[in-house]
């Protein structure tokens, strides 16, 4: 037996659940498995949430069950950064682009990656989601492969400040 | 010191398992609730202060989703404990103490049904000479029982009797999930779970949440026309080693209620969050309660444990009972912690 003191041990830690996503964030996981984006709008001051949660984090209210709002799979970059660091759960290949796309109808951002070009990309920059073949869909946002820029000018950027 | 009152109180039922609802979709209603019955909103309070667990949400930073119920626009001011609410309810208190607040909200909540409890509650155990057994939270509460009993500290009977007593007071507790009437002989002829732990001893899994008001005396009024003033709140930790403890009696339940001031009169109901039988009867001897005290009215943490609420859910069921005039001086306890290892005690009065 070895005289030498202990200085380091290995405890492995699993965990295992059975995890509930919840109400709103169910119901938003079936409309994307259909290839469809839903948002949540507050009943307060009218606020699209995406993706939809249980209540408005400014107001403190649930959200009503009729006021689930489909957005379009299209927005504007609000802000974006390049990435040159791997990731674990990231297989991309480097450098690429991670982006903060705001939907077209959308209060709230979503953070996604986008295929374009390191050099021409920009804040206020329009974009559409790819998705993947219809047939691999499932009640994940990973549906969406990714962005891609659009044919068309520039949003303003009063339209976006807000939610920078 | 200033005269802090509890004023507002709600709570979920607890629930053996919410299948549908995420936990802060349990909290949600249960703070609509609550500013629906008091009239609160949020430009009234100054501070607030949650009690959770990451470990039971399975998730890291799963606290911050509780501030969707809350509603953090405009910027508030916001603690969160990785503990019950009963001790988030404590940082309030001393919050208004010093001055800083006036009024607080204050929340516990918990889905435990999403893992498996017993287990993950090992992980609070030494990390280098205990945690790596993974003892389970019921098999090291039984080593406590067996020590109790071999003892003579207490009987299987005396065990069987809290159990009676706290269902049978829950059957008038809308909220509360086990409930109706045993008896004695009944539960002593069910077999053991872990020896000398019967079914009954155990608390059961709950999901739940539970939500409150403390306020400053100028603000009290507000909300009750009998605040339940907070005369004595201490909370007392022991070692986290098992073999430097006296398993048999609890200490800090003792010392804490010495320096609330529990027994420099009558107590008309004790509210108590012992998770296991004999844990029960250790604490009401730490107390000093006897016959004269109307113990777990609600049913206490054997009826509906609400992990990181069920203590919180004590305090507000003990105000509760000042607010209505059935008592004028209640003590609420809250525990954490493998075998009674760390107590809160919050002595509360009516005038």
């Amino acid at each position: 037996m070895s005289e030498d003191p202990i200085e380091v041990f290995l405890q492995p830690i699993q965990l295992d659940y059975d995890y509930t996503a919840g109400v709103s964030a169910s119901r938003f996981l079936r409309a994307i498995e259909q290839g469809k984006l839903l948002g949540q709008r507050c009943p307060v001051d009218g606020r699209v949430y995406f993706p939809s949660r249980g209540s408005c984090p400014q107001h403190a209210v649930p959200f009503a069950d009729d006021g689930a709002v489909e957005l379009p799979d299209r927005g504007t970059i609000v802000t974006y950064s390049i990435v040159r660091v791997p990731s674990e759960n990231i297989p991309l290949e480097l450098p690429y682009i991670t982006v903060q796309v705001l939907l077209d109808g959308a209060d709230t951002v979503l953070m996604h990656v986008l295929d374009g070009d390191l050099d021409t990309v920009r804040m206020g920059l329009r974009v559409e989601a790819v998705w993947k073949p219809k047939e691999e869909w499932t009640t994940s946002l990973a549906n969406i492969l990714y962005f891609r820029p659009l044919d068309e000018p520039d949003a303003d950027y009063d339209s976006y400040k807000e939610h920078i | 010191m200033r005269d802090v009152a509890v004023v507002g109180f709600a709570q979920s039922d607890s629930m053996r398992r919410e299948t549908d609802r995420n936990e802060v979709e349990i909290l949600i209603p249960v703070m609509q609730e609550l500013r629906k019955k008091t009239g609160l909103t949020n430009d009234q309070v100054d501070f607030v202060c949650s009690g959770s667990s990451d470990y039971l949400a399975g998730q890291s930073f799963a606290f911050i989703a509780g501030l969707d119920a809350v509603g953090a626009w405009p910027p508030i001011c916001e603690s969160h404990l990785e503990m019950d609410g009963a001790w988030a309810l404590y940082e309030a208190w001393v919050k208004i103490q010093m001055g800083y607040a006036d009024l607080a909200l204050v929340y516990g909540f918990g889905k435990p049904s999403m893992g498996d409890l017993p287990l993950t509650m090992a992980l609070q155990l030494d990390p280098y000479t205990t945690m790596p057994l993974w003892p389970d939270a019921i098999s090291i509460a039984a080593i406590q029982a067996r020590l109790c009993q071999e003892g003579g500290t207490l009987s299987a009977e005396e065990m069987a009797e809290r159990a009676v007593r706290d269902r049978g007071n829950a059957k008038s507790n809308p909220y509360a999930q086990v409930k109706g009437d045993f008896s004695v002989d009944g539960i002593l002829a069910d077999p053991y779970i872990a020896n000398p732990l019967r079914k009954h001893d155990c608390s059961p899994i709950s999901d739940g949440a539970s939500v409150m008001i403390i306020a400053s005396a100028e603000k009290a009024r507000e909300f009750q026309d009998r605040p339940a003033f907070i005369r004595g709140f201490e909370h007392i930790c022991e070692p986290m080693d098992f073999g430097v403890r006296d398993l048999t009696s609890s200490k800090s339940t003792e010392i804490a209620a010495e320096k609330a001031g529990v027994r420099a009169d009558k107590i008309d109901v004790a509210e108590l969050s012992a998770p296991f039988t004999h844990q029960e009867i250790l604490v009401e001897r730490a107390l000093g309660l006897d016959e004269s005290t109307n113990i777990n009215p609600s049913g206490g943490a054997l009826a509906g444990n609400p992990i990181m609420a069920v203590g919180l859910t004590r305090i507000g069921e003990a105000a509760a009972r000042i607010w209505d005039g059935s008592a004028d001086r209640a003590v609420a306890h809250a525990t954490s912690g493998p075998c009674l290892q760390q107590n809160l005690v919050c002595l509360m009065e009516g005038n």
